[in-house]
């Protein structure tokens, strides 16, 4: 199991259980667990969805997009079953966060999706787990079969007559794309993971048709916590229009790397230097991306900025799934670069022409430049590439690939000039029927 | 629904709410470029070239997932978006082959139109292209993976359109491929392969050049061919086929049948039989002399002076010696409604005999009796397209009438069409059928007993409360639609269309098998009845114009000239395309002492007991016009040329002629309203066939002031047939738009069908996919396919 870390800065709130046992549902029991689910239950589904407005919750997926106001969008009625689905295929490159809710605090999954089940009418939940992560399901299943064990899942549950809950857990075959909330649905239909059109948005026509709430793991493990302790007061701890603390996940370069827990608005300079110890070495920084590979990377000169959906939106780049990626100067960002899109042409579903064609043209194109076959006119058709897939394709996808792309180029232009003059010859040199043959 | 407006490039447009951008777009004329959109198919902005900017919006959005709302201000050509398209392009033409100069969809290929419109010829990409060798998937279907844009077209035809399901999409990425539905690891041959309909619908939506036919590939470019749009040949359904037709030395070959502007009654939709099933024309086993039997038994080519003198002489002593009624006609399936029509006034007014009558593939005069004063509920090909519910009772459309099997199941698709199965198989339509209620074998007449009330539900006939339920259900139907199988003849199709006609709205089809068995039976190739079902003996028209040879007394059926000339009493039997000895399993002994006539392509069973052979054009090589199996009438067209051989309609004329009719009185040719009117004479032959009739001023034609110079014009018999024929009541002028006419048989109140005792004179051909009566064994390409999927009775897949 991989070592907790802690900072003074933390605001623990999600990760309050972290360390104790509470994968064991005796102990979740012991620290208040299930008692959001149950006082759910007495107040009802205006009041949770009261509160989870008034918390300033915001998806923790990437998008940023306020919870409570998703919850309010599903019918009250529906001819079809409505679902809750969970999230669960946490695939960005750059973020572990929801890996330590399933290891340290599986249960809050589960009473966050009977909360949600509540807030919305449904009878129903499923937990989608990374394909990846299939290691991690026999933790999750394991939850599960206590709490119906225990008359916590099931029909009836708590004692409270007519009160249905169900949950089913799912992985997937191992696909970045179906994190994607419409793909995710028509994988767990069993279709090939590719994303719906919308609209319909889920909250409508979702899972099966019927009404769906598609959130991430750790804005529906936040959600018991925002019910006991008071979406106002949840609120208050983060930034303004960004409730709460969520967890960052830092890695590369630093000294402690980790998942800390610290409140929305937080500098991402102190998130650095200060609770992940600074640059590993003693060396000097030399970018970060803030907030999973997909997002714009920010200079050394740019980090003066707060952890937060907005202020990083301002400063030209995205908060996305909070995972911290620090560069320090020993870096290449062309091999970055190069690295970070072999990502995506591997991801792409292939549904789009501009992602598909566009993600490989990319990687053709910068493998040629990385290993000694490029020219100047590449760095400009890498740019050209990138920003024309920018806004034009089927669904996220094509865009976490473009932005980190025009952002390396835009912002290390001069790296890529000074690579083709001095390293064109240094690095091992493959012909591109090599590299093709190779990749094909 | 209410139309909401929306300005389009500035140009103020409405359209009903709900409508799609896209189409929204197009009724309006302006035309926004997609591979991926398919009218029809459902919907996955996956081509991302039908991006158009709306005020508002964010970013670019797609045409054919935005649905008209009020007040949309919406942009479709602005130098960003054609920057967008141009960009996409780049990306497909990246690993493209760029192969236009061979490929078989240079010329008429949309990447082509697209790049020529936004300029992406451009290439910046230093890395080799993805070469892939191309792929036969099936005796039709070749793949060439380099040329596919992915656009999943031809996936959802196959699935969604066709209900085939037989093509999919295998990996992720840059490496997704579109992958037929035997992989090659379940192969004998250890390739990839089809096992489907082949239907061609795959090859037909493919905006690029990825699936090519094996009968055109490679062959020519789509500009060296004349294009002529006629009807095909094969079912009942009548299908517009496109036929690319070059010169070759002995006339012309068909290189290509296609549905190339999807202009036809079949919108679009076109089956195997209509693309490939034209091969039968460039056969070399035709006969393109004529022949005459020879003493010892052999037939040997001799000229047409010969042997027109020679038939003409004696069926002129036949008649003279042994009187009219001696002499027997028998007509085709595949005829032109002027060939059906000319034939039956050849037997009546020059012949001298009633004893007329053709393959019937369904009782028709029986549903037209039972359909007496309802003319306006005879249903139209039309009417499956947009019926709220349709009952099929017997027949197989998915096999014999495919395009009727398309219209039912896009009816069902995108309008939630009730479709209720009535079979004693369980024909593949019952998938899309909301009740299918399987019947004993045979037992059509017990159920349409019950259904018109005369019989209480009985076990015998079908689950007795499945019945109850089906007529319930039927009964609370106010717009149904009723196809009925060929299994359904006399009082059984009489009860149905009682059954029906108690409901309100109700109209009725009788399905048939060959592009013309309607017009046949419509056109009087029968020994009873008159053109339009007029009885012999009734008040008619038809008395005064066919001269003293026309007699009231009615004539022997198919079977009954058989059985005559067994008994020594058939003098002469006169076979215009048809092959009754295979087709009714007649001993070929019976003709023995009978003098017989054939018009045929081929040496058929029945040709090999002429004696004399006269080789006869096919549909593909006359013009006139036939009648689908629901009444509809279209104009064919003259595509291809065969050296040597004649159409019946002049071989008709021409044998009149040497009997010393006169034939102005068999065709009305040249200006009959003058006393010294144009003059022509029999020399002139080839011209009129060729469409020339249809290429004079509109307005002539229109107005009917274009004279037919030539006996061999088939539009001198049209005339006549409007001016005679109840119910043939036409507007030359959508006739000649290329538009198919729905009539009606107008038959008299007094219509009574002389009652046959012999079921067997109605014969359906029950063919499949890849057969089409005697033609089919002459098409090396459906013989090909029959053979291939001879393991399994094509499309009833299990499942």
């Amino acid at each position: 199991m991989p070592q907790l870390v802690s900072h003074p800065d933390e605001v623990r709130v999600l990760s309050r259980r972290f360390g104790q046992g509470a994968a064991a549902l005796d102990k979740y029991l012991e620290l208040d667990g299930y008692k959001a689910a149950q006082l759910a239950i007495e107040k009802g589904p205006d009041w949770v969805i009261a509160e989870m407005k008034a918390s300033g919750l915001r998806g923790r997926g990437g998008a940023g997009f306020p919870t409570g106001l998703k919850w309010s969008f599903v019918p009250k009625t529906s001819d079809k079953p409505k679902y809750v689905l969970v999230n669960g295929d946490e695939s960005e490159p750059g973020t572990c966060k929801d890996h330590v809710i399933f290891l340290q605090d599986p249960h809050a999954i589960i009473e966050g999706a009977m909360i949600a089940g509540l807030a919305i009418g449904a009878k129903m939940g499923f937990i989608y787990l990374r394909g990846e992560y299939r290691y991690l399901l026999k933790i999750i299943e394991q939850a599960v079969a206590d709490c119906y064990a225990k008359g916590i899942l099931g029909k009836n549950i708590f004692g409270r007559d007519g009160v249905d809950f169900d949950i089913v857990t799912q992985t997937g075959a191992g696909a970045y794309e179906v994190g994607e909330e419409s793909a995710l649905m028509e994988s767990l239909e069993g279709k090939r993971g590719i994303p719906r059109i919308k609209p319909p948005f889920p909250a409508v026509v979702g899972l099966y048709g019927g009404p769906t709430v598609i959130n991430n793991v750790e804005t529906i493990a936040a959600s018991p916590h925002i019910l006991l302790m008071g979406g106002e007061a949840y609120a208050k701890l983060g930034s303004e229009r960004n409730g709460g603390t969520r967890l960052f996940s830092i890695s590369g370069h630093v000294e402690r790397p980790g998942v800390y827990e610290l409140p929305m608005g937080y500098s991402l300079r102190k998130a650095i230097y200060d609770v992940a110890g600074g640059i590993k070495g003693g060396r000097k920084l030399k970018a970060v991306v803030p907030g999973g590979s997909s997002c714009p990377v920010l200079t050394a000169d740019e980090i003066d900025v707060g952890l937060d959906f907005d202020q990083m939106s301002k400063a030209g780049t995205m908060l996305g799934s909070g995972g911290i990626v620090v560069l320090d100067e020993t870096v290449s960002i062309v091999e970055f670069a190069l690295r970070t899109i072999k990502f995506y042409q591997h991801e792409s579903c292939g549904w789009c022409i501009p992602c598909r064609e566009g993600t490989d043209w990319l990687k053709k194109t910068l493998t040629r430049f990385y290993n000694g076959g490029g020219n100047l006119k590449d760095i400009n058709n890498i740019q050209y590439l990138a920003e024309n897939m920018l806004g034009r394709t089927f669904c996220p996808l094509g865009d976490a690939a473009a932005m980190p792309t025009i952002a390396f180029v835009k912002k290390f232009r001069h790296e890529f000039e000074e690579y083709l003059a001095g390293q064109r010859t240094e690095k091992n040199f493959i012909t591109t029927e090599e590299l093709v043959g190779a990749s094909h | 629904m209410p139309d909401v407006t929306l300005t389009v490039d500035g140009q103020q447009i409405t359209a009903p709410a709900g409508t799609l951008l896209i189409d929204a777009c197009k009724s309006a004329g302006i035309q926004i470029p997609a591979f991926c959109y398919y009218p029809g198919l459902s919907l996955q902005a996956a081509c991302r070239m039908c991006v158009v900017r709306i005020e508002k919006a964010p970013k670019l959005a797609t045409a054919c997932t935005t649905i008209v709302a009020e007040g949309m201000v919406v942009a479709t050509e602005t130098p960003e978006i054609a920057q967008a398209r141009k960009a996409t392009l780049q990306l497909l033409l990246g690993n493209h082959p760029l192969d236009c100069p061979v490929c078989d969809a240079g010329g008429q290929c949309e990447l082509q139109d697209m790049t020529f419109k936004y300029g992406a010829a451009d290439s910046f990409y230093t890395e080799p292209k993805n070469h892939r060798e191309e792929q036969k998937w099936s005796p039709t279907v070749y793949f060439d993976r380099p040329r596919c844009i992915l656009c999943y077209r031809c996936v959802r035809m196959c699935g969604e359109g066709m209900d085939v399901f037989a093509l999919g999409i295998q990996n992720r990425g840059s490496s997704a491929v579109i992958a037929p539905n035997i992989p090659a690891s379940q192969s004998e041959d250890g390739l990839a392969h089809l096992d489907c309909e082949e239907c061609g619908m795959c090859i037909d939506v493919c905006p690029v050049g990825a699936l090519t036919s094996d009968t055109y590939r490679y062959k020519t470019r789509p500009w060296e061919m004349n294009h002529v749009a006629t009807i095909c040949t094969h079912c009942g359904d009548g299908c517009k086929t496109t036929l690319g037709v070059r010169a070759t030395t002995d006339g012309s070959e068909i290189v290509r049948g296609d549905n190339r502007d999807k202009s036809g009654i079949n919108g679009d939709f076109l089956c195997n039989k209509g693309r490939y099933g034209f091969d039968f024309a460039n056969s070399p086993d035709r006969i393109t002399r004529p022949m005459l039997r020879q003493t010892d038994g052999t037939f040997q080519p001799v000229s047409w002076e010969e042997a027109l003198a020679f038939t003409g002489t004696r069926l002129r002593e036949i008649r003279d010696a042994r009187g009219g009624s001696s002499i027997g006609v028998l007509g085709g399936n595949r005829l032109t409604n002027e060939e059906a029509y000319l034939l039956q006034k050849f037997a009546r007014s020059v012949l001298g005999t009633n004893n007329i009558d053709h393959h019937r593939t369904a009782d028709y005069p029986a549903f037209v009796a039972a359909m007496q004063g309802h003319r306006d509920r005879f249903a139209s090909q039309h009417d499956n397209e947009k019926s709220p519910a349709i009952l099929l009772i017997g027949g197989d459309p998915t096999n014999e009438n495919p395009l009727t099997a398309w219209n039912i199941r896009t009816d069902v698709r995108l309008n939630n069409a009730r479709l209720y199965v009535v079979n004693d198989r369980p024909i593949k339509l019952r998938r899309q059928a909301k009740t299918f209620v399987q019947l004993n074998p045979g037992a059509y007449a017990d159920f349409a007993s019950y259904l018109n009330g005369n019989s209480e539900p009985n076990a015998a006939t079908a689950d007795t409360a499945a019945l109850q339920t089906l007529r319930e259900a039927l009964a609370a139907e106010p717009n149904l639609l009723i196809l009925i199988g060929s299994q359904v003849r006399g009082s059984s199709l009489n009860a149905i269309v009682q059954f029906g006609l108690s409901l309100p709205n109700t109209r009725f089809a009788l399905l048939s098998d060959y592009v013309n068995a309607h017009g046949a039976a419509d056109m009087g190739l029968l020994p009873d009845m008159l053109p339009g079902y007029t009885p012999l003996n009734t008040q008619h028209d038809y008395a005064a114009e066919y001269g003293d040879r026309f007699s009231t007394q009615p004539g022997l059926n198919l079977l009954g000239m058989f059985d005559a000339a067994a008994a020594g009493n058939l003098a002469a039997l006169y076979v215009v395309n048809a092959n009754p000895i295979a087709r009714y399993s007649v001993d070929p002994a019976t003709l023995a002492n009978t003098f017989v006539v054939v018009h045929d392509m081929f040496l058929t069973e029945t040709a090999k007991l002429a004696d004399v052979i006269f080789p006869s054009a096919n549909l593909y090589e006359k013009s006139g016009s036939v009648t689908n199996s629901y009444g509809d009438l279209q104009l064919v067209k003259k595509a291809s040329d065969q050296a040597g051989v004649r159409t019946d309609l002049e071989l008709i004329v021409r044998v009149a002629d040497r009997m010393g009719a006169d034939i102005r009185k068999l065709v009305p040719f040249g200006k009959q309203t003058q006393a010294n009117g144009i003059r022509a004479d029999l020399g002139q032959t080839r011209g009129v066939h060729s469409g020339e009739a249809d290429r004079h001023a509109v307005w002539l034609t229109s107005n009917n002031l274009e004279p037919k110079l030539s006996p061999f014009d088939p539009f001198a018999i049209l005339d006549e047939i409007q001016r005679l024929v109840p119910g043939y009541d036409l507007l030359r002028l959508q006739l000649l738009s290329g538009n198919d006419q729905h009539l009606a048989p107008a038959a008299p109140d007094s219509l009574v069908q002389i009652a046959s005792a012999r079921i067997d004179l109605v014969l359906p051909a029950e063919d499949t996919l890849f057969t089409s009566g005697t033609l089919g064994r002459y098409s090396p390409k459906l013989v090909e396919l029959a053979d291939k999927y001879s393991h399994e009775p094509a499309g009833i897949p299990a499942d």
